[in-house]
């Protein structure tokens, strides 16, 4: 029973890393109706982004203002790569073939894993250790640690705002309406442009969340470290229905608490194959995901 | 979705057909003996990659400085296979079609060693690999060598280590299953533990690339075992160091070579310390042959040398023992002169060619402390 709950817990709070970044694929599948492959890398230089402004202002040791300042320089980094990466690699191809766009979408990628391999190392490096890795609190033999706690709780937080964002803002609203009708949205008054970049930019601040969570509670870093949680989440977002918030978020939920019980009950040779199984089973009877609406094939 | 694969596999095959291209083949020059090598110098296990390439270099440098090989000078070219199995099948045919070198040292890890093998054979070019420590590589055939002790003989060191020494006898093991290395050690140590009257509680699996290893750490938990052997590489020991230590688990952890890096201590910090693992030399040795390697290392790259380092400076000067010992500079010849190395004085110990073209040499445990290992007993073969 202990052992039961020791691995949801890890699964819920991995569950969380991935609903953060499933959200990011899902968010611009959901407006462009295209699969962003720099997704995980734009991760990447938000766990980078915090490294570099932890070590400049030399503010390594735990304290809620070195976390809060980490995570803020995470979220704006991300945010401004997402930016970059959609102006001056998306829009020039607006109106050229979905088939472009995913090259230039895996070319990004490259760019930003080999190119960060040349600016920041290969080697990994050391994240520092932005919370206290003391036990906060002890249930049952498991015990707590700020980072786990916080996972759970910022994760909370980021999707209540993502969730009040879309469906109570002004901004929100124009979202939904380019991602319903993009050639209808425009005619309404709506900068398109300035939405798809907004979507980019918010995707990318939750990969930003995200990588620092996972940077302090895991503290190895290197320019490759969102290749395998990138392919995970997703998995988490085709899973829930590619499109769908809701379903980025559950699909996330559900594999990261899947990929724990399996390790955890003994095929732990068996968790890449999991996500993978998982995806051809929801694609084969319900082809548009959990929660996704059936469309027509956009990409 | 159907179509997403298939512009994945189009892109894939893209790529491939890029790295295939080729640039102008280089001019020979006969004063020249033209040595490639291949290592990781980006990626996963960059600092492999990194240290073998100067250990590499400060030997090719050191012997050049002293008049080459019977007059000739050496020439050293590296590429980098960025920890990747198809970037090594690139770069090998590369050294071999287009720079035409007479001998290759290989790489670090096993599994790469492995690939690059099978084509050092099929041109005949000998191979001697630094630090592959898995058995197969030198299966390959007969033109492959090492420089390094073999799995085997490590697993056993560890499960002797953790009988007699600490006087334990119930392990788990948690391997990483994508690396020859790492499932080749298990598998002995398994075995060798069992005919010391060990046993082995847990056997559990991972993946390179993992970050999390707790649902693995709480079910060896569960299995309350006195030692956990994880004969992985750095960066993933490292984060299983300190999640054991986050689940509270006090068992000693047991490993291999492959923990062997500067970053275990960075990346585990304190929770890696009093840890056990075999390895090839210890820097606290008093040879003076390591003294000097240690401080010359140390002076050229403000680094200290690690263990990967020492074996590729080894490796460069057994292969330039070969050269030396060869009438006329040819493949085959450099080949039969490095199965007949005996009782070379290296850094690393006496090193001596077996039948199977594996080097014998003697072991050590080390226990880490900080960045330092301290040496805790040697074993011989």
């Amino acid at each position: 029973m202990q052992e039961f709950l020791q691995h949801t817990l890890n699964g819920l709070s991995f569950g969380s890393v991935y609903a953060l970044v499933a959200l990011g694929y899902t968010m611009v599948y959901g407006i462009l109706a295209m699969i962003n492959f720099a997704h995980s890398d734009i991760y990447m230089m938000g766990a980078f982004g915090a490294f570099y402004v932890i070590r400049f202002f030399n503010m390594g040791d735990p304290s809620p203002l070195h976390f809060t300042i980490g995570l803020l320089a995470s979220m704006i980094f991300a945010g401004f790569i997402g930016f970059c990466v959609e102006k001056f690699a998306y829009k020039p191809l607006r109106k050229s073939d979905k088939m472009n766009v995913l090259i230039t979408a895996i070319g990004v990628s490259i760019l930003f894993e080999f190119g960060g391999q040349i600016v920041f190392g290969a080697d990994p490096k050391s994240f520092p250790q932005l919370l206290s890795n003391e036990v906060v609190f002890t249930f049952s033999d498991i015990s707590f640690q700020m980072v786990d706690i916080m996972i759970y709780v910022v994760t909370f937080i980021s999707l209540i705002g993502l969730s009040y964002l879309i469906n109570k803002t002004q901004t929100g609203r124009a979202m939904r309406a380019v991602s319903s009708r993009p050639d209808i949205a425009p005619l309404m008054g709506i900068n398109s442009n300035k939405i798809i970049s907004t979507t980019f930019v918010v995707g990318s601040v939750l990969a930003g969340i995200a990588a620092v969570l996972v940077a302090i509670k895991y503290p190895k870093i290197d320019p490759m470290m969102g290749v395998k949680i990138g392919t995970s989440s997703f998995v988490a977002a085709v899973f829930g229905g590619i499109g769908s918030l809701p379903g980025a978020v559950i699909g996330g939920y559900i594999l990261g608490l899947g990929e724990y019980y399996l390790v955890g009950y003994g095929a732990s040779t068996y968790k890449e194959a999991l996500s993978f199984s998982l995806l051809i089973l929801v694609l084969l009877l319900k082809p548009a995901g959990l929660m996704g609406t059936k469309t027509k094939e956009k990409i | 979705m159907k179509k997403i694969f298939t512009s994945s596999i189009l892109t894939a095959s893209m790529i491939a057909f890029a790295s295939t291209f080729s640039s102008c083949t280089p001019k020979t020059n006969n004063n020249e003996i033209v040595i490639g090598s291949y290592s990781s110098n980006t990626g996963a296990t960059a600092t492999f990659g990194v240290f073998q390439k100067r250990g590499i270099e400060m030997a090719v440098e050191e012997i050049n400085a002293a008049g080459g090989i019977n007059g000739k000078k050496i020439k050293h070219i590296n590429y980098d296979n960025k920890s990747d199995n198809d970037e090594t099948l690139a770069v090998v045919n590369r050294l071999i079609s287009q720079d035409k070198v007479v001998a290759i040292i290989g790489e670090a890890t096993s599994g790469r060693s492995k690939i690059g093998a099978q084509i050092a054979q099929q041109y005949k070019i000998p191979m001697l690999s630094s630090s592959a420590t898995n058995p197969d590589v030198t299966k390959v055939g007969h033109y492959i060598f090492r420089a390094c002790f073999i799995d085997p003989f490590q697993g056993k060191v560890m499960s002797k280590f953790m009988v007699d020494n600490l006087k334990l006898k119930k392990a788990a093991i948690l391997r990483d299953v994508k690396s020859d290395y790492s499932v080749g050690l298990s598998d002995i140590f398994k075995e060798e533990l069992k005919k010391q009257g060990g046993e082995v509680v847990a056997d559990v699996a991972y993946q390179e690339g993992d970050i999390d290893f707790k649902s693995q750490l709480t079910a060896i938990k569960a299995k309350n075992p006195e030692a956990i052997f994880i004969p992985g590489y750095y960066n993933e020991v490292a984060l299983i160091a300190k999640q054991a230590k986050e689940l509270g688990m006090k068992q000693p952890l047991l490993g291999g070579d492959g923990w062997s890096s500067p970053k275990l201590f960075e990346i585990a910090k304190e929770s890696i310390n009093g840890h056990y693992f075999s390895n090839h030399y210890t820097t606290e040795s008093t040879d003076p042959k390591t003294v000097s390697f240690v401080k010359n290392f140390k002076a050229k790259y403000n680094e200290d040398a690690d263990v990967m380092a020492a074996l590729a400076y080894d490796a460069t000067y057994m292969m330039a023992e070969a050269i030396k010992n060869s009438s006329s500079v040819t493949s085959e010849n450099i080949r039969d002169n490095l199965a007949k190395i005996k009782d070379f004085k290296g850094v690393t110990g006496n090193i001596t060619m077996d039948e199977n073209r594996d080097a014998v040499k003697s072991a050590v445990v080390v226990q880490v402390e900080g960045a330092n290992y301290k040496f805790i007993s040697s074993v011989s073969p």
